[in-house]
């Protein structure tokens, strides 16, 4: 079996006979199809290996044909292969052998799985690029021809996405049969190939003359954009953005604005939404005039839809929409007529509505000034911290730096507090966790004597939360704290509290210490760590609870590199050689790993002969599985033996690798 | 497994190479023979069975005491059904596949199970054509599917005999169990549809009780050859001796059809899936059970919308539960969905993301002088079709089949009797459960004629241009190959006239419950327990 013999293997029996380009090569070709699905990925990312060493001719006359035929395959290896022939050309003998490919994409075009397809057409516009004219046509051309008139629609689809690649090159006679091609597909049964067609439209006009935009892309769109399927009506609004682009506003008004005004007020919600959701697009796209005579009403419409969905899209907008609006007016605009519409929205009846204000809201306040945002925006925005949906509350502190530039936080840390303090202890982790990823950002805004004074207390509670994901991030949120209130804040408030809890009798607790210890070390230096934190761990590696010594190994593992040499050779390594024969398998385990890491690090600070000596004069060291061995002693026994009793082999590879090595360099 | 071809992972399903097996018609030239309608002439005159049914093959065999013949419309002539064969879903699939002869055509007969021994897991579940008509497919209770394909040879003739193979079969659900809620799921298959064909391959939805699943149903006819680390013979080569690099080659080999799991669609549903159905946008489906009804993407498997949702907050106020539903065949928008009560809603995706409140509701008012204990039983609608066209909905309840006009929501247009004599049977029938038997409809290519099962094999068609209807039977005794399928009735009450049968002979475990027919010819697939029969319009 074919699989039998990997490619690691391979190269180094090759190695002997001299021969040793083929063997490699000729393992990835027969890997091709290989019954595993990964080595067969393997292969097929190899692919220019195996065509390098076939050279052009035989890559061209034998690998391709064989290509073209694999479309049975898994999608991963598919798909693989359709970006590994977008970058081919070179490799089949440079652009005049470019049609080549197009063979195996085609059928790749056609595969029913959309990503393979997707990267198929991908490669084959790259490929297209890299003909030459008279090869486009002769070649690419008839292929895009052939999936424009394909059977099945997924080739039909394809098709779409690479008119505009081939159109700008193509003689005036070509161009008509494509524009042609183009129009067939646009009124094509499927509504796959429709919808295929609607997104490429806007693409395929940028590549139009104007004339050709005006005769025959305006005519497409205003079909696509009144199909009787809302899914293809729905793309449609994409194209109209681009279309938009290429036209005069005169032109804009009479031929695509009609269209965009029936699409703001589409019977189908989902219609609807994708205005609003390319709101900001279509209002760069249409220019000032047309935003303030047309999109701010249809705007003022979304904002009140009957859809929950479209509002909240809409109200997604608010702030990019005043934001591009002409510096002129602006102000004006805001205030009369998008204001009163977000006030209603505070009290939406849904609360995706509601976040998804939350979210831009605190955004306008740049735009209308200190003044405005006092009288009319704070209302909103105490309103929202009240709100009853956790998810809006979150959305308007995570936005607090904005305003805090416009009018100071103070304004609103009364409304704060309380919303930040329920928000800590709701009773749903997820809303937890979130508030927790917020404070660092908090602290910064509100400063280290109100953070002293209101949080810090609600920091420290959640290291002792009885839900894991929320004390890991208390622990990493610790670490950013001192990394914003500097060393000594850390020193005075954070590190105490956290000691304490290494005696805590529940071990979780205790634990957290240790991850605790993990990342504060590094923020907070080598004295503090050396004089504060280790001491407590080194206690801790004679706790009853087996993870809690572990860890303790681990924690030392982590710490060893911020640690001077001397605490490391007096205190960390009998600590850790201590653990190295600890009757439970995993602490024995993570102390060998830590003492191999520490070793290492105390040969590279240059003291080699007080610390191999030690540990390697034969009975001084019971650590058998970890003492670095001589060149006459059998290197491989040790990890060899340590690779039996591990139960995590791939964890303990690199690692042996590593000691293997070490061995090695001191010959 | 051979080693090369790559894409026979553990997760293709038994591969068939030609094998187009367990056909248990014996037809052969002289059989054939007897199809043609003077010989069948001869044999009515001595046999009660083969008796012609009407008139339409000329007044010289139509037999007096027969149903009034049905009309001649185009393309429906549903009085003159023949059986073309009945296949079985063969029951040990891998055993057949591991037949030395895989050329044998025609399995023998011996082979194949009779119906009376039939286990639980080989009753057909569900039956379905695909778009083009030359794929069925049936799931089992034993979470199989088999798919059949329409005889090939005769692809070139002007009629086309309507002979269906085995084409691949594989077993799409196995039986799970629920730890957290100590349920069993059945692998029953509930549902099966066929996407539009979008290239080579043909992909079907199947749906057991909780997980729809997309196969993927493609055929192989070339296999790479040549290795470099390997001889022919498939000896491993000496290292040293690989001199040159060989390229695989692709050789035609026999043909093998493979069906592979593309998606699975899971943990969506709380109660029991009873309808999928594919969306003519082509890129969604919907599945329903007792009280939702979720939409899904074919590229996503993670996440599906909610868009009904009749679930009560309080469950003891739970009055109606969703038995069908379905996707209107051209407005991707819009889709019914029938309940327990009789009624039928019409929801419009595009008025709102969640479609809990319907655009149109029809029911039909209840005749009071109708009314028994057993009337909301009867009146919960098991079915419920959107005709080709669109204009029309039809459903199925106990007693009945009603077409609805999609613009009249007060009452259907159409109404038909499937077996009204069993109204005075209801409480025997309840109480051997059989009033809660799940029947379906369809209609054929045209929409003139529907088609639902009923008792002892017996099957309706009603002909809604004529107002003509038939009712036949499928079953293994009453038909050889090629007949001509008699037509039944049975008498209520007093004299029974000869070839009558009675209400009380009637057998309640032989129930057909589904049904298919041919997107555009009048071929109908009939389930019956393990067999199914295909029936074919008597052409000449």
């Amino acid at each position: 079996m074919a699989g039998a013999a990997g490619p690691g293997t391979g190269a180094g029996a090759a190695g002997g006979d001299g021969d040793d380009s083929l063997y490699p090569i000729a393992v990835l070709i027969d890997e091709l199809r290989n019954e595993d699905v990964q080595l067969r990925l393997n292969s097929i990312k190899k692919l220019s290996t195996i065509a390098l060493a076939l050279g052009v001719e035989r890559t061209r006359t034998e690998l391709l044909p064989f290509l073209t035929d694999t479309i049975y395959d898994e999608d991963e290896v598919l798909l693989a292969l359709a970006e590994q022939l977008g970058n081919f050309t070179g490799l089949v003998g440079g652009p005049d052998f470019a049609h080549c490919l197009l063979p195996p994409l085609e059928s790749l075009a056609t595969v029913e799985e959309t990503v393979v397809r997707d990267k198929a057409v991908e490669s084959l516009r790259q490929i297209s690029q890299e003909h030459t004219s008279v090869a486009l046509e002769a070649h690419f051309v008839p292929l895009v021809k052939r999936l424009a008139s394909g059977d099945w629609f997924t080739s039909r689809t394809s098709a779409c996405g690479l008119f505009s690649v081939c159109y700008p090159r193509a003689s005036n006679a070509i161009k008509a049969e494509i524009r042609q091609h183009f129009r067939s597909l646009c009124s094509d049964d499927t509504p796959m190939v429709r919808r295929a067609a609607a997104a490429k439209l806007g693409e395929f006009a940028k590549v139009l003359e104007l004339d050709s935009v005006k005769s025959e892309i305006v005519p497409l769109f205003t079909n696509l954009a009144s199909d009787e399927q809302d899914s293809v009506r729905l793309l449609a609004v994409e194209a109209c953005v681009s279309i938009a682009q290429l036209l005069s506003q005169e032109d804009l008004e009479a031929l695509v604005m009609p269209i965009l005004r029936q699409a703001a007020e589409d019977k189908s919600w989902r219609v609807r939404y994708m205005v609003a959701d390319k709101f900001s697009e279509l209002q760069k796209a249409v220019g000032p005039k047309i935003t303030q005579d047309d999109l701010i009403p249809a705007f003022q419409n979304l904002l009140k839809d009957c859809e929950a969905e479209v509002r909240a899209a809409a109200a997604h907008k608010v702030k990019e929409l005043c934001e591009n609006l002409p510096i002129e007016g602006r102000e004006t605009i805001i205030m009369d007529q998008i204001l009163p519409f977000i006030k209603e929205l505070v009290s939406d009846t849904n609360q995706h509505v509601k976040s998804a204000l939350a979210s831009v809201i605190m955004g306008l306040s740049t735009i209308l000034g200190k003044e405005n945002t006092i009288e009319h925006l704070l209302p909103l925005f105490l309103a929202q911290l009240k709100d009853e949906c956790p998810e809006v509350r979150l959305n308007i502190i995570s936005n607090l730096d904005c305003v805090n530039e416009v009018i100071g936080i103070r304004q609103l840390s009364q409304s704060l507090l309380p919303a930040i303090v329920e928000l800590a202890e709701d009773a749903k982790w997820r809303v937890r966790l979130a508030i927790i990823e917020y404070m660092p950002l908090l602290a910064g805004q509100l400063g280290v004597e109100f953070f002293d004074e209101k949080l810090n207390s609600l920091c420290m509670a959640w290291l002792v939360d009885h839900v894991y994901a929320i004390r890991e991030a208390a622990t990493n949120n610790l670490m950013k704290l001192v990394q914003k209130f500097g060393i000594e804040w850390a020193q005075n408030t954070i590190v105490p509290k956290v000691l304490v809890m290494a005696n805590d009798p529940n071990y979780l607790h205790r634990m957290t210490t240790l991850f605790c210890i993990n990342v504060l070390s590094e923020a907070c230096g080598q004295e503090i760590t050396t004089k504060q934190m280790l001491p407590i761990v080194l206690k801790m590696a004679g706790d009853q609870v087996a993870n809690v010594r572990f860890n303790v190994a681990k924690s030392l593992q982590k710490i060893g590199p911020i640690l001077d040499t001397d605490a490391l050779q007096e205190e960390v390594k009998p600590v850790l050689q201590k653990l190295g024969q600890d009757e439970d398998m995993d602490v024995k385990y993570f102390a060998q790993e830590a003492m191999s890491v520490v070793v290492q690090r105390l040969r590279k600070l240059d003291l080699p002969v007080k610390d191999c000596d030690e540990p390697s004069a034969p009975g001084a060291d019971k650590n058998h599985f970890l003492r670095p061995r001589g060149p006459g002693e059998d290197a491989g026994k040790g990890p060899a033996y340590q690779l039996c009793v591990n139960p995590r082999e791939t964890l303990a590879h690199p690692e042996i690798v590593g000691l293997v090595h070490f061995s090695q360099s001191r010959d | 497994m051979i080693p090369g071809l790559g894409a026979l992972t553990q997760d293709t399903l038994w591969c068939f190479s030609q094998v187009k097996g367990t056909i248990e018609i014996g037809a052969t030239e002289d059989e054939m023979l007897l199809s043609l309608p003077a010989l069948h002439l001869q044999t009515s005159e001595y046999h009660p069975l083969f008796q012609l049914p009407h008139g339409r093959l000329g007044p010289w065999c139509s037999p007096t005491g027969s149903p009034a013949p049905l009309s001649c419309e185009t393309g429906c002539r549903e009085g003159s059904w023949i059986l073309v064969c009945r296949l079985l879903v063969p029951t040990q699939v891998s055993l057949l596949s591991m037949e030395e002869d895989i050329d044998t055509r025609k399995i023998n007969n011996s082979f194949l199970r009779d119906h009376s021994y039939a286990t639980e897991a080989d009753i057909i579940s569900t039956v379905e054509f695909n778009h083009t008509g030359e794929l069925l497919a049936t799931g089992d209770k034993g979470g199989r599917v088999v798919i059949f394909q329409r005889e090939q040879e005769s692809k070139n003739q002007v009629h086309r005999r309507g002979e269906y193979n085995v084409y691949s079969t594989f077993q799409s659900h196995e039986p799970e169990f629920d730890y957290l809620k100590s349920l069993e799921i059945e692998e029953k298959i509930n549902k099966i549809r066929w996407l539009p064909q979008q290239n080579a391959a043909y992909f079907l939805l199947s749906t057991n009780d909780k997980t729809v699943k997309l196969w993927k149903v493609s055929e192989r006819d070339k296999r790479p050859e040549g290795y470099n680390l390997k001889d022919e013979e498939g000896r491993l080569r000496d290292p040293a001796t690989i001199t040159t690099l060989r390229v695989p080659v692709l050789r035609p080999m026999d043909l093998m059809v493979e069906a592979t799991p593309r998606r699975v669609f899971a943990n969506a549903h709380t109660y029991h899936i009873n309808s999928i159905s594919v969306n003519s946008d082509y890129e969604t489906y919907m599945s329903a059970d007792d009280l939702r009804i979720n939409l899904w993407n074919f590229e996503i498997t993670n996440q599906s919308f909610n868009i009904v949702d009749i679930k009560p907050a309080n469950m003891e106020e739970l009055t109606e539960v969703i038995t069908a539903a379905e996707f209107h065949p051209h407005h991707c928008n819009t889709f019914v969905y029938s309940s327990s009560k009789g009624t039928i809603r019409l929801c419009d995706m595009r008025a709102s993301a969640l479609c809990d409140r319907h655009t149109k509701f029809f029911e039909e008012p209840e005749d009071p002088s109708n009314r028994s204990f057993f009337s909301e039983i009867i009146s919960s609608i098991s079915d419920v079709k959107f005709s080709h066209s669109g204009r029309y909905i039809m459903t199925r309840d106990y007693l009945t089949v009603k077409v609805w006009d999609l613009n009249m929501e007060n009452r259907p247009i159409e109404t038909y009797q499937v077996h009204d004599y069993l109204r005075s049977k209801l409480c025997s029938l309840y109480e051997n459960d059989c009033i809660f038997d799940k029947f379906e409809c369809v209609w054929n290519g045209s929409d003139s004629v529907i088609m639902t099962g009923s008792y002892n094999n017996f099957f309706r068609m009603f002909d809604r241009n004529t107002k003509r209807d038939v009712t036949l039977e499928a079953s293994r005794e009453n038909s050889k190959p090629r007949a001509i399928l008699k037509p039944r009735k049975v008498c209520v009450g007093g004299k029974r006239r000869k070839d009558e049968i009675s209400v009380d002979s009637l057998d309640f475990s032989k129930k057909i419950l589904h049904t298919a027919w041919h997107p555009s010819e009048n071929i109908i697939a009939v389930a019956a327990t393990n067999n199914l029969y295909i029936f074919q319009d008597k052409v000449n």
